[in-house]
């Protein structure tokens, strides 16, 4: 929403006048009320050396199509010519010129020059190129009794002023016109406001057939929908003018950035700015008997709307109709085509409702059409100010000339009562943190139109046995339909008292801070894998259809309704294609042999109302083998003192089918490892092997952990003995080292296997397996015979178990 | 190898100043300067070892003079004897000495021959790097649990309810469409949806766990946005929710104003603007004025709205609360001066070894 501050001042006359009140002032003051500016703009300034010129001739330029030749009288009467790129000007035409020396507002300067061989003696400006609006492509065409020579400035009548653009939220219908900036920014500065009273002069001098009727004989209004219409007042002109609007008006709109159409399309917009109020215009020899009613539309009803485009209507629409039942307009959208004002209108209808506002959101959002009618609609328009609005039409547009015929007529549907709402002051001190008693409450509130319900400047809303904690009666305004409860009021007075007035205070907890054991251990983790040399990514969580399948898991992820593209269409039910992704993406890049990793969710139906939802460790070593994973994952789960932590050589979906395994702690599954099955890196167009892990860390870091006990370090020196095997390829070296484990009895400290031979010597299918196995005694120092028998009871265990030949 | 010291040593004990009953055991007189010369000439810990046997094993002058004393009568044997421990003593420090001079020079020589270039390094730099945002998400709760604050979790993928509904928007309301929302095909159609806030987190704490209530949730959200420079479907906010006895407006500011100064520094401050906000009221942004006078405005925040603490099962009478939210994606490219949001889900190692 944009405010010019001379209109402000049309409300509240004494913003601005203090030399306090300097631009930048006020628009912190309107952030501080909620209002926050979001650009600052000084108007008027940079017109020095443009002038008004009459287009004397236009001429094809010989050697360029996008130009053309354009002469213009400055104001001596020599055709000057100027070089331009716009044709939207003809013969007669007035347009502003920037002669040569003029520094225009954006810094530029105006220099004679050529262009492609024809000189230019200046330039013909577009309203954009002036600071006056958004039109770039067109120079502005200036009202036609303007005399050639005379500066712009005092032409347009333009004098210095600021234009605030306001972001104006949902709850703040009131700031969608500037009647309610003002009267919320003189409520701030303690400045009187002024509730504009037009005083449209009746007149009855009609050109009509029905002159001297009056008005409740030329139309009539009707409301069959009166839960969506609260209130429908129409008005009737005679001899409104068609041509241009004022110039003040135009300068004012295009300040707005509006563009000016024509007298009556202008002074609508212009009211609906000033008062917030929006309103449509009809030619009312179109609409029979003058007659207008409303009610909703009925499924499918047909209606073309003012910008030509058939609408489809359903029922949950409201529309305007005329006295044949004819949809005549979208109410509170746009209007309709069959009655839209042209130059043969002798008579305009100019109609101000008020509509519910919920009702209005749904129909745009539907058809997609967003106006600053709409705009205001769906927030909440004031019902109350209708009359203000149509009497302000009025007196602007006989001030153009223009003929009243009579009064407002109007209707009324089921308008909310007013609301009046009990606040508690000290209620309001303990959601603001504020130390106001009622009388400072009630003083804030009262500028901006919340007023106690009787008596409020006698203090009778107070209860007398104790003034300072009596409640307060406080009627809600019309202009605030958002505010109905206590606590909307609440606001409101910390609103006026200023939020930057409230004194920051930290609140005390006796709680300690402090992250979840399950939180904690991901960040260790996160360390500990970064200390490993592995690189945390974070892929978008989206997938496309197929990337699944594509890294060998089956395709079932959660489908997005409403994707904004293919490529994101599916939420992933694993991390393993993003962080293949990653990997490609980086090889491709000259970046191979690269770790990453990845903590993160992934989202598989199941049985509660929402999807269930796993955190998961993803990582990829990128050209290394699969027993590079299985080091990982034995250091990630020593680092998280897993019990058990197993590797089960097991193929597993996506990976290589000898390379890979189900890893388990605590006997229970946690994850896969192994080595990204070689199809699944040639789907990825990936070149290198990838050493793949993965665990579901909801469940990882949920297992029983091994207690950590203090067991005194043997004072007695250990022995070490080595043992090796023929084992059968099928047979784990895990597997085998377990078996070493239970033989051995309690004084073996720990077996770890060193070597791995193959050989054509030794059995097909077969491999050696050496194992260290360390043995000590916590009470003594072993003897020969400790270590000769608990080294049988492995090799025989060993031999025994696993169909193996102990290599002596 | 090693010289032996070029200064011809001179025996710390000469003979001749001693009892001359050790001429009478058979010692000649000139044996310290013998050994003294056989030390200094060996150049290694084997010949040091062969002249140790030599002067002091078991066929030596010294073993034999030993044997020797018994056939003295007692006074001089004890002179002899006491002079003859003299010798030995001597003979053994010149024996030591040298062993330590020929250790010295042997491990001279190993430690040179073991020379390194020190920068002489093929092996590639292993070193991986934490994400950026992750970086940052940290950082925030770190400031956030040093205030008291424990870290809450919810679903990405969210009922409409906990989007929404509890949180004051009513069905159809226009707030609603100040998001974005992406939906995914579960359940009923329109009732699943990527939450596009923290928010309902607020709610799921507020229902499982009675006040008072200081938490934080970082978390993943998510917006039908096209990815430009400072905008991606995916994103980080950090939500914060406080229910206590007697919580304000005031406090809100207080702990943004403390917040500011704990994660930007001091040279920083903070303020509150009237915002809205259908799950707060009353309502507010927060701003950042950094050092040089400008503002950046960080997030929204409020009082937790009457409706939303009844919808979850705490009496607003009783209990007041302030909610706050911001972006962490944001705040990782103010503090690394990254100017694309895309940047941050590349995923290019050249990009993520920089932080």
């Amino acid at each position: 929403m944009k405010v010019l501050l001379s209109w402000l001042r049309e409300f509240a006359p004494e913003i601005g006048v203090a030399k306090a009140h300097t631009p930048a002032y006020l628009a912190e003051t309107l952030s501080d009320l909620g209002l926050a500016v979001e650009e600052l703009s000084i108007l008027g300034g940079g017109l020095e050396g443009i002038v008004v010129a009459e287009v004397l001739a236009t001429r094809s330029h010989p050697d360029a199509d996008r130009i053309q030749l354009v002469d213009v009288n400055p104001g001596d009467g020599q055709a000057l010519q100027v070089c331009c790129g716009a044709f939207n000007m003809s013969t007669g035409d007035k347009v502003p010129l920037a002669t040569v020396g003029t520094t225009m507002p954006n810094g530029m300067e105006i220099a004679q020059r050529k262009m492609r061989g024809q000189s230019s003696n200046g330039m013909l400006c577009s309203a954009a190129e002036l600071g006056f609006g958004d039109d770039h492509a067109d120079i502005m065409v200036l009202q036609a009794g303007l005399e050639p020579g005379v500066p712009l400035a005092e032409a347009l009548g333009i004098t210095p002023d600021v234009l605030f653009d306001l972001e104006v939220n949902p709850n703040r219908p009131d700031a969608m016109s500037h009647l309610g900036v003002a009267r919320d920014l003189a409520a701030r500065l303690g400045v009187p406001f002024v509730m504009p009273q037009p005083k449209p002069q009746t007149t009855l001098q009609s050109v009509t057939d029905n002159a001297g009727d009056s008005a409740s004989l030329r139309v009539s209004v009707s409301i069959s929908a009166p839960d969506f219409c609260r209130c429908f007042a129409v008005r009737v002109f005679d001899n409104v003018p068609s041509g241009a609007s004022p110039q003040w008006m135009a300068n004012r709109l295009m300040a707005l950035g509006q563009r000016p159409i024509n007298a009556v399309v202008d002074l609508s917009n212009y009211v609906m700015f000033e008062l917030g109020q929006p309103n449509h215009t009809y030619d009312l020899d179109l609409l029979p008997d003058g007659e207008l009613g409303v009610r909703m539309a009925r499924d499918g009803e047909q209606l073309e709307t003012l910008d030509g485009t058939a609408r489809i209507l359903i029922a949950s629409d409201g529309v305007i109709v005329n006295a044949l039942d004819e949809a005549v307009g979208l109410a509170g959208v746009m209007g309709g085509a069959s009655t839209e004002i042209s130059s043969n209108t002798r008579s305009v209808l100019v109609e101000g409702a008020c509509w519910d506002s919920m009702t209005i959101a749904r129909t745009a959002r539907r058809l997609g059409l967003r106006s600053e009618a709409s705009a205001r609609f769906e927030r909440g328009t004031d019902p109350d100010v209708i009359p203000l609005a149509l009497d302000r039409f009025g007196e602007l547009a006989v001030a153009l000339g223009a003929t009243t015929a009579g009064e407002i007529v109007q209707a009324s549907g089921n308008r909310p009562a007013p609301v009046t709402v009990r606040v508690r002051p000290e209620r309001a001190n303990s959601i603001l943190g504020t130390d106001l008693n009622a009388v400072e409450m009630a003083q804030l509130l009262e500028p901006i139109g919340f007023t106690g319900a009787e008596n409020v400047s006698d203090g009778d809303y107070l209860d007398s046995s104790s003034p300072d904690s009596g409640n307060l009666e406080i009627r809600i305004p019309s202009w605030r339909p958002d505010s109905a409860d206590e606590i909307d009021v609440i606001e409101e007075i910390g609103r006026m008292h200023g939020y930057s007035r409230i004194t920051p205070i930290m609140p005390v907890t006796q709680q300690a801070g402090a992250l979840t054991t399950r939180q904690a251990e991901c960040r260790n983790l996160r360390a500990l894998l970064t200390g490993m040399g592995i690189t945390e990514v974070m892929p978008l969580p989206f997938l496309a259809s197929g990337d699944l399948a594509r890294a060998g898991l089956s395709d079932d992820g959660i489908t997005i309704a409403n994707p904004l593209v293919a490529e994101e269409s599916i939420m992933r039910a694993s991390l393993r294609p993003g962080l293949l992704k990653v990997v490609a993406y980086n090889a491709a890049r000259r970046a191979t042999g690269v770790s990453f990793f990845e903590i993160g969710r992934v989202y598989l139906a199941g049985a509660n109302r929402v999807p269930d939802e796993q955190e998961h460790l993803a990582v990829a070593l990128a050209g290394r083998e699969a027993l590079a994973a299985t080091m990982l994952w034995q250091r990630l789960a020593r680092h998280l003192a897993l019990l058990e932590p197993t590797v089960v050589n097991q193929s597993r979906d996506g990976l290589h089918p000898g390379r890979s395994g189900l890893v388990l702690a605590d006997g229970q599954p946690v994850g896969v490892l192994g080595e990204v099955d070689p199809d699944v890196l040639a789907a990825f167009e990936i070149a290198e092997p990838v050493a793949w892990l993965e665990l579901d860390l909801g469940v990882a870091l949920a297992t029983n952990r091994a207690l950590a006990t203090y067991r005194a370090p043997s004072k007695f020196p250990s022995s070490d003995i080595d043992l090796a095997f023929v084992v059968p390829d099928e047979v784990a070296a895990d597997e085998v080292a377990c078996t070493i484990t239970q033989a051995a009895g309690e004084l073996l400290v720990s077996v770890r296997l060193f070597d791995v031979f193959r050989s054509q010597q030794l059995e097909v299918g077969h491999r050696s397996l050496a194992y260290t196995l360390r043995f000590a005694s916590p009470d003594h120092t072993l003897t020969d015979a400790d270590v000769a028998s608990a080294r049988q009871s492995c090799i025989d265990a060993v031999v025994a178990t696993h169909n193996a030949i102990f290599r002596t | 190898m090693s010289e032996p010291n070029q200064e011809p040593q001179q025996p710390l004990v000469s003979l001749g100043f001693l009892d001359s009953g050790l001429l009478d055991l058979g010692l000649p007189e000139d044996l310290l300067d013998t050994v003294c010369q056989q030390v200094a000439a060996v150049s290694s810990l084997a010949e040091l070892n062969a002249v140790r046997i030599k002067v002091s094993g078991k066929r030596s002058e010294l073993l034999k003079a030993r044997q020797a004393l018994g056939s003295l009568e007692p006074e001089a044997r004890r002179q002899a004897g006491k002079a003859l421990n003299a010798v030995k003593a001597a003979v053994e420090e010149l024996l030591a000495t040298r062993e330590a001079e020929l250790a010295a020079a042997a491990r001279a020589e190993k430690l040179v021959a073991e020379r390194l270039d020190l920068t002489e390094v093929t092996e590639p730099l292993q070193h991986g790097y934490l994400h950026v945002i992750t970086q940052t998400w940290q950082e925030l709760e770190d400031v956030f649990v040093g205030m008291g604050y424990r870290v809450a979790e919810g679903p990405e993928i969210e009922s409409d309810w906990y989007n929404f509904g509890v949180l004051n928007f009513p069905e159809g309301h226009p707030a609603r469409d100040m998001y974005d929302t992406l939906y995914v095909d579960y359940g009923e159609s329109g009732s699943t949806l990527l939450r596009t806030h923290t928010s309902p987190v607020q709610a799921r704490v507020m229902e499982n766990q009675e006040p008072p209530i200081y938490v934080v949730a970082p978390g993943r959200c998510f917006r039908q946005d096209t990815a430009d420079a400072t905008h991606m479907p995916v994103f980080h906010q950090i939500e914060g929710l406080v229910v206590d006895r007697h919580i304000s407006l005031g406090n809100l500011a207080g702990t943004i104003q403390a917040f500011t100064v704990a994660y930007f520094g001091t040279s920083f401050t903070s303020r509150l603007r009237p915002s809205y906000f259908p799950f707060t009221e009353p309502s507010a942004e927060f701003d950042i004025q950094r050092p040089d006078g400008t503002w950046l405005e960080l997030g929204g925040c409020g009082m937790v709205h009457p409706n939303v603490l009844t919808a979850c099962g705490i009496d607003p009478e009783k209990w007041q609360g302030f909610a706050f939210g911001f972006g962490i994606d944001r705040l990782a490219l103010i503090r690394f001066g990254i100017n694309d949001l895309r940047e941050l889900w590349t995923n290019d190692v050249r990009f993520l070894e920089q932080f």
